[in-house]
């Protein structure tokens, strides 16, 4: 992975003591809250219901083990236990002291980690795909890029006070592990028709009360005109995006009323009047390309004897294979898929003790390499088959054997009421009872892909627009309820979910899913999925089941 | 009159502002004056073939390429910030240093706050009228409290790739 150099080492600590010095301006009475806010946010605290929070960047959700351990220190000394991974691949601490913020930043900056641009109008961390440099499937690595705009966005003198907040996903596999077209900007890396390395950009994707899927504006942009050509998407954005409403500020709603081809035209036209110098060096692209030079991969068959001796003894470890290892670049290696779905648990918490345990075993067995995924689980990208039953062993020790990844209970939920200040209901409950009506995992295997996706109000940070089954909670004169929509994907095969019906109270939302479930076993034909059977019979057979006792 | 912040070669300093920000409805007075962009549309050929000092103050939402031809007669531009929010006069002093070449004085007015000293400068921006008390010594440490910088920027700083070399 990328090793910070002193440069890089430097402005963390330059960034935490500035931080340091604010909340002690904070402390002193020397800013109001109101003067105070906009600085905390800079550093991603958040005022919650309950307590500060702290969003942590994952740069494109890559990290070490001394990072993840510090994880879970800060969990242990300065929160309850535990963290929150993020649907951006990030991580969040839910009770965080005020007084005790710099000093967490402080413990990050010494493991290379921080909260820079982890809130506020400027341009997020970088999504990217968990199974880079682990995956047969990519054309490039795409953390490469992803860094590449990771330091180009860093405190951008330009862009850091955008009309809204902007988030870039950068991915270079056939299989869509980031929800490119959900982002303000997707970058695909792909081969052109030379043979050159570049992107088909898209953009205006994004999610909250007006979701839109990003339209392609450039088929094929050169690699080594990368940052040239997105200072010129941003400039058209900085100065053209709306700033009276904050509901129609983000790209898409620029994007949309310009139409994706007077966009692209007035952003074609703003590029060609930047000169070739914005972009980066050949010497600083190679620099970091030698960072994810590929791995020191033994040479072994693809056969692993040990692994096929387990998953023909052992039922538990035949299940985790067939949902959590996926096929490996490298023979002999797999990729191992951690869930933090367990059934009762809420989705995307870590306690300190299994981030440690994840952390050993990333080092003893995992090329120190460990991932977080945007769907809230962890990823061991690079163990070898022969060590796959002792990882999953030493998984299952600390809860986190779940073998549920892309099935029905492995659910994406945002915090919702349980913490988030702007939530309308509760998420986190709904996914739990939903994971426990589906916890025989017969069944669920039966059911097979299944995405379901929870967000506590419209602003969708639970991702329910492209949710095979959505769910969106909503207010009803001062009651939870949920509205269902079906048919959403976040993948290659992008698509937005249309609304099932009138929303549910809380305490029949599972039994609706299961309703639809059963609608969808009787009536799909072979290899199916959920979302197959619903994008060809249509919405009737699932609103007849769910609202059956309506009529 | 009122002081400034300025970034000269020798650092930033203090200096009288000895300009009269005009408003609209209001007489020009004698002196050296800036001017809304409308306005100078408008009345200052006559100002500036007087031989009047004359500035041009750009609204975040006015287009700061209108300026273009002008901008060799000027004696200021001063880029308005509305609010912290508002970013748009980054890019506006981006263009007038990098674009239209303008080498004069760039002038942040408005809701200036400290916080956002070190992009203002990056952006090539030379002088400032804080609106939060801060003072040349708050300013300057404000601007400089990072030993290091990403991008290439109109401020000519050394970026990490090229610090790398
Ligand atoms: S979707 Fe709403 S409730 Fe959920 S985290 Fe986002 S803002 Fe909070």
């Amino acid at each position: 992975m990328y090793l910070y150099d002193a440069i890089d080492k430097d402005f963390l600590a330059d960034r935490a003591a500035e931080f340091r010095g604010q909340v002690a301006r904070r402390l002193a009475g020397e800013l109001t809250e109101d003067q105070f806010k906009p600085l905390r946010l800079m550093n991603g605290l958040y005022l919650q219901l309950h307590a500060y929070m702290l969003r942590v960047a994952v740069p494109y959700g890559s990290l070490n083990p001394t990072q993840l351990r510090a994880f879970a220190h800060i969990a242990r000394t300065w929160d309850k236990g535990y963290g929150h991974f993020t649907t951006r691949q990030n991580i969040q601490f839910n009770w965080v002291k005020l007084g005790d913020a710099p000093d967490i930043l402080d413990h990050l900056a010494g493991v290379d980690m921080h909260a820079i641009q982890t809130s506020g109008n400027c341009i997020r961390n970088v999504t990217s795909d968990p199974y880079a440099g682990a995956t047969a499937q990519e054309v490039d690595d795409p953390r490469v890029w992803s860094e590449v705009i990771r330091q180009w966005s860093t405190l951008h003198p330009e862009f850091s006070f955008l009309p809204r907040k902007f988030k870039i996903a950068v991915t270079a596999a056939e299989t869509d592990r980031t929800a490119a077209r959900a982002h303000d900007i997707g970058l695909k890396v792909q081969r052109g028709p030379d043979g050159d390395l570049g992107f088909e950009v898209m953009v205006g994707g994004g999610q909250g009360r007006t979701p839109y899927l990003a339209p392609t504006i450039r088929a094929h942009l050169p690699a080594s005109r990368l940052i040239s050509y997105l200072e010129a998407i941003l400039r058209v954005y900085n100065r053209h995006g709306r700033r009276d409403n904050i509901y129609k500020a983000r790209i898409k709603i620029l994007v949309a009323s310009l139409g994706a081809e007077e966009f692209a035209r007035q952003v074609e036209e703003e590029w060609l009047k930047i000169a070739e110098g914005a972009d980066l060096p050949d010497t600083e692209l190679a620099r970091i390309r030698g960072s994810f030079a590929p791995l020191d991969f033994a040479i072994l068959p693809p056969r692993s004897d040990v692994f096929e001796a387990a998953k023909a003894s052992d039922k538990a470890f035949a299940r985790f294979v067939r949902n959590n290892i996926k096929a490996h670049k490298q023979p002999g290696y797999g990729i191992v898929e951690i869930s933090l779905k367990a059934p009762g648990a809420t989705p995307g918490d870590a306690s300190a003790e299994q981030m440690e345990a994840v952390a050993d075993l990333a080092e003893r067995f995992g090329l120190s390499d460990i991932r977080a995924t945007h769907e809230q689980n962890l990823v061991l990208p690079h163990v070898k088959l022969d060590d796959a039953p002792a990882v999953h062993a030493a998984l299952a020790a600390v809860g986190l054997a779940t073998p549920n990844i892309n099935l029905i209970s492995d659910i994406i939920a945002c915090p919702g009421l349980d913490y988030c200040a702007l939530a309308n209901a509760r998420a986190i409950p709904v996914a739990q009872s939903i994971a426990e009506r589906f916890a025989d995992p017969d069944r669920a295997e039966t059911i097979g892909e299944l995405k379901v996706k929870i967000s506590g109000c419209i602003n969708a940070c639970g991702h329910h627009h492209v949710g095979h089954i959505g769910i969106l909670g909503v207010d009803k004169k001062g009651e939870e309820f949920y509205q269902l929509s079906l048919g959403g994907s976040g993948a290659e095969d992008a698509s937005l979910a249309s609304i099932l019906g009138p929303a549910l109270p809380a305490d029949k939302v599972a039994d609706a899913v299961d309703r639809m479930v059963e609608a969808y076993l009787a009536i799909r034909q072979d290899g199916e999925r959920f979302l197959d059977t619903f994008r060809r019979a249509g919405m009737t057979p699932f609103k007849e089941a769910v609202y059956v006792d309506a009529h | 009159m009122s002081m400034l912040i300025k970034l000269t070669q020798a650092g930033f300093q203090v200096a009288e502002d000895l300009f009269i920000d005009v408003a609209d409805e209001e007489i020009i007075p004698a002196g050296s004056v800036i001017l809304s962009l409308t306005r100078f549309q408008a009345e200052g050929d006559a100002l500036v073939t007087a031989g009047r000092a004359v500035g041009v103050r750009i609204a975040s939402d006015e287009t700061v390429e209108d300026l273009a031809y002008d901008l060799p007669r000027l004696a200021l531009v001063a880029v308005v910030f509305p609010k912290f929010r508002d970013g748009r006069a980054f890019t506006t002093a981006t263009l007038l240093r990098e674009r239209l070449g303008y080498r004069g004085e760039v002038r942040a007015v408005g809701d200036v706050l400290r916080e956002q000293a070190l992009f203002m400068v990056r952006c090539g921006i030379d002088a400032f009228a804080p609106a939060d008390g801060a003072t040349v010594e708050d300013w300057a440490r404000a601007a400089g409290r990072y030993r290091h910088v990403y991008q290439r920027a109109a401020d000519r700083r050394a970026p990490a790739f090229e610090e790398r070399g």
